[in-house]
């Protein structure tokens, strides 16, 4: 007999962790199918306002990857619309016609966030807060200087004005009621709040009615607002609060008020039939936070395991994620008859918190500038201890008031279940922690979120997973402040790390782990070559390269690809190749049997699916035509493009050809700590894209302006700036300057732009414009690259390293005879 | 009697112990895939299937740390004396072991 058909409408946070709660307690029982509307794998979306701001990215947030639903046998249609659920024939059909049985349904479908039917609503620029679609509209529309009018002051809406003036724009939040977020907090904290988002450039109107959307050239333009101010933008966000999502569930006739009606087992009015998430009603109450949604999940789970849990409904509390400003919320914040109010401010550090106490127990919190208590809060309002006992010291937070009491303040820690959950955002429980931490030997922060992802997304629980690395290690745990680790096999940060390096003379790997403390005895795959990195730049001509320390692709001189083959970019300098050079490549893929021949994006060319045991006969064949490594695969310079400039083009102001040539023969084979490409356009037409590269050159007729910063990858920035000089020479001595300060100061992987996010455009000019500090970096620079100016590849066609090349042995190529 | 016992392993001198790198790999090509012989900094050698569970990433061209390897496709860990990948990818698959002796010094690759 075949297994039960389960099947899932909603690929969300709800509709996977369902799945998965099934899946932990009976992994077998259910073929799996999942639809989701977004053409793409499940997401945290509660982590979108952190993409949204440029503090993670897509890849940081997505909770299961394509692997997840094929090591688990889940079909996902994603981008599938659900149409209809036909209840008799227990059939769902999808928009492209197809038909797909199930035995039982959970319906996931979430919410829509709520479109104000204002004039102007469908201009293009206005758009709403629900998901990434909507987020990368956002960021399209970000440019700096650009304005965006955010509508609702609550939760999403402070999030996404905050969310967008990290990205340049000046924002302006209008809300509806006379407090932002009256919902979760009081008058107090709610003033507390608009003048701390004024202070990160986020402006507050409050009571304001809208009541149009202007729009001029076919998109928005403004807002006018009832009393008849107008509010000019670019963007317009509604973020006004979202409705659960219940069409389908109608039409198939199950009953639904608000949202789906379920019981305490989350099933609908059909017994076939389960929903979860913000579509559903439950005792009249509608959920949008995800902690309610993962007690639902839960309940769920055993239901369809044949458990026997029940939802009762869940308490809620609320954080604000926006960097910098700490807001917890939970119960009756405002009080109310029958209730008494403990209040704490602490003006000079912007502190205000707020107790609410009825019949002698914790009924609510807003907590403001500090909100680390607000688990223990909510604890306590969970619980309904009694805390009378106490009432002195509650206001100061959980470790005051256990000190006072004579407790160990790990004893709250201690007396949690192992089934309590510690991390909401990937639903980790005690348990999972604790037992991590003994069978595995975990000792830091880092390498419990390694194992077990908690703490690694929003963070609010890093406080506590700490107390939990306290208990179960006692003083073996310090708790990390500071700057983040290098990796979990060490507490110090990257620039610690690097000044140690030099002030201690640490020339090895090995005299820097034991300098350095590192809690493991060779490191991991991260902090090796970081380490070793480090020791490169800070000791060129006496530190010996290890080899081991090194990724695949710096160790062989050529980029693994996925089939395990490798793939060979010789260096073209300036982007200029030749007869020669284009017939000894052609005849390298002929010899080699080379499979695909490819223009980079960088003006080179690549070789791709050399074979592992055939390059040191292909770069053999490469140098005798006169071609070296193009480090295509290096931590390091990689290619300097450029365009033709005065040799041929009719606008050239400088010869942008001789110039990138020149430095890419002084530049070639330095390491740094992540990729570098180098660009110099001819003029300000830029032909050469100079202004998205990491270190670019636009040639004018008076000089040369060097730019740095640029990335056109993951991120796309555009340079800045750093200095304009009057002459070849100079432009070289900057850029050379740059690059040494960069190898010296940021941290490994770190990119240029993101350096220069962290330390500042002005600290890199200072440098490079003083010619004392440009002098002495540029002396480094040559020195250094008196050693590391040499082609890999002739070493290797030489002879060095063949092991790599080499297999051990062929003696067992053949079945025994 | 127990020297009529044979030993069902068919074992091939594949070459010396110091062959491998310390904190490193060597690679064996048979009829069946390649196998990975690691070595590491305690001097402890493990042979391994050179796929990794996750994507068949050739795990003799990852980084070796402690009694593990970091897999160059997708940084997976392998835990080199089980093949089993560690922290949170525990459980997904593994890397099947292959039989390894040290014998003077040089290296047995086992075949049953």
């Amino acid at each position: 007999m075949g297994k039960e058909k389960l099947v899932v409408i909603g690929n969300g946070m709800a509709g996977c962790r369902a799945v998965q709660e099934v899946l932990k307690r009976d992994p077998d029982r259910y073929d799996i199918t999942i639809f989701g509307a977004e053409p793409r794998v499940n997401y945290d979306r509660i982590m979108l306002s952190p993409v949204l701001a440029g503090e993670k990215s897509f890849a940081d947030i997505v909770i299961n990857d394509e692997a997840w639903y094929a090591d688990n046998r889940i079909v996902l249609h994603a981008g599938a619309k659900v149409e209809a659920v036909d209840r008799a024939a227990k059939v769902v059909s999808v928009e492209d016609g197809r038909k797909v049985p199930y035995d039982r349904l959970i319906l996931a479908v979430g919410s829509d966030p709520i479109r104000l039917p204002l004039p102007g609503a469908d201009l293009p620029g206005v758009v709403t807060f629900r998901d990434l679609d909507d987020v990368e509209a956002m960021i399209a529309a970000a440019k700096p200087g650009a304005k965006a009018v955010v509508i609702g002051g609550g939760l999403l809406g402070i999030e996404a004005a905050y969310g967008l003036s990290k990205r340049g724009m000046s924002a302006t939040v209008v809300h509806l009621m006379d407090v932002l977020m009256e919902r979760q907090l009081d008058a107090s904290a709610g003033f507390l709040l608009t003048e701390a988002l004024a202070g990160k450039g986020v402006e507050t109107v409050l009571e304001a009615q809208s009541e149009e959307i202007l729009g001029a050239n076919g998109r928005v333009s403004g807002l006018r607002l009832k009393d008849g101010r107008v509010l000019d933008c670019d963007l317009l966000v509604m973020a006004v609060g979202i409705r659960p999502n219940s069409a389908l569930a109608k039409a198939a006739g199950l009953d639904v008020n608000r949202g789906v009606v379920v019981d305490d087992t989350l099933r609908t009015s059909d017994p076939a039939i389960y929903a979860i998430g913000e579509c559903v009603e439950h005792r009249g109450q509608c959920y949008g936070l995800v902690a309610p949604i993962w007690e639902m999940c839960r309940t769920l789970g055993e239901a369809l395991t044949d458990g026997r849990a029940t939802y009762e409904g869940s308490s809620l509390s609320t954080r604000l994620k926006v960097s910098g400003v700490d807001v917890f919320s939970a119960g009756k914040h405002l009080g109310g008859e029958g209730c008494e109010d403990i209040v704490f401010r602490d003006a000079g550090r912007g502190v205000y918190k707020r107790i609410v106490l009825e019949d002698g127990k914790v009924a609510g919190a807003v907590l403001f500038g500090d909100a680390a208590d607000g688990g223990w809060y909510f604890d306590l309002m969970k619980s309904g201890e009694d805390v009378a006992g106490f009432r002195e010291t509650l206001v100061f937070g959980q470790a005051a008031t256990e000190g006072l009491r004579g407790l160990d303040p790990s004893a709250a820690v201690a007396a949690m279940a192992d089934t309590a959950e510690v991390c909401g955002c990937n639903g980790v429980c005690k348990g999972e922690i604790t037992t991590a931490i003994a069978d595995q030997g975990l000792t830091t922060l880092e390498s419990v979120r390694a194992v077990t992802k908690a703490s690694a997304s929003c963070g609010t629980c890093t406080p506590l997973v700490e107390k939990l690395l306290k208990l179960s290690l006692g003083d073996a745990f310090q708790v990390q402040t500071g700057p983040k680790p290098v990796c979990g096999c060490t507490h110090r940060g990257h620039d610690e790390v690097r000044q140690r390096i030099v002030a201690e003379e640490l020339k090895s790997i090995p005299a820097a782990m034991q300098a350095l403390e590192w809690t493991t005895p060779d490191g991991c795959s991260s902090c090796r070559p970081a380490l070793n990195y480090y020791l490169v730049c800070a000791w060129p001509g006496d530190y010996r390269d290890d080899k081991q320390s090194r990724f695949i692709n710096e160790r062989v001189h050529a980029n693994i690809q996925k089939d395990g083959t490798y793939s060979v970019v010789p260096r073209m300098w300036g982007g200029v190749t030749s007869a020669d050079e284009l017939r000894a490549i052609a005849d390298v893929v002929d010899k080699f049997d080379i499979p695909t021949v490819k223009v980079t994006g960088g003006q080179r060319i690549d070789l791709l699916g050399v074979k592992k045991d055939d390059l040191p006969a292909v770069w053999a064949d490469l140098n005798k035509a006169g071609m070296v490594s193009g480090h295509a695969y290096a931590k390091g310079l990689r290619t300097v493009k450029t365009c033709v400039g005065t040799d041929w083009c009719r606008f050239g102001t400088q010869d942008s050809t001789g110039l990138g040539v020149r430095l890419e023969k002084f530049m070639w084979g330095s390491w740094s700590p992540a990729k570098v490409k180098l660009a110099v356009s001819g003029c300000p037409r830029n032909c050469a894209e100079a202004t998205c590269k990491d270190i670019g050159v636009i040639c004018v007729d008076s000089g040369y302006e060097i730019h740095i910063g640029g990335a056109a990858g993951l991120h796309i920035k555009g340079t800045e700036i750093l200095t304009k000089v009057a002459t070849e020479d100079e432009a070289l001595w900057a850029i050379c300057a740059v690059m040494q300060f960069y190898r010296e100061n940021a941290w490994y992987l770190e990119r240029i732009y993101k350096w220069m996010d962290r330390i500042g455009l002005d600290a890199i000019k200072a440098q490079v414009e003083d010619p004392d500090a440009r002098r002495a970096l540029y002396d480094r620079f040559s020195y250094s690259q008196r050693f590391y100016r040499i082609d890999p590849w002739a070493e290797r066609v030489a002879g060095r390293d063949s092991h790599e090349f080499n297999p051990l042995s062929r003696r067992m190529e053949f079945e025994p005879a | 009697m127990n020297a009529l016992v044979k030993d069902p392993i068919l074992w091939t001198d594949v070459g010396a112990v110091t062959d491998v790198p310390i904190r490193g790999s060597r690679r064996v090509p048979t009829a069946e895939g390649d196998i990975a012989i690691f070595r590491t900094g305690d001097g402890k050698v493990f042979a391994l299937r050179d796929r990794c569970p996750h994507k068949g990433g050739p795990l003799s061209q990852g980084i070796v740390h402690g009694h593990a390897v970091t897999c160059p496709l997708h940084n997976w860990s392998i835990e080199l004396a089980t093949g089993e990948p560690m922290g949170a990818d525990r459980g997904k698959g593994c890397a099947p072991v292959v039989p390894l002796e040290v014998r003077d010094g040089r290296l047995l690759l086992g075949r049953i």
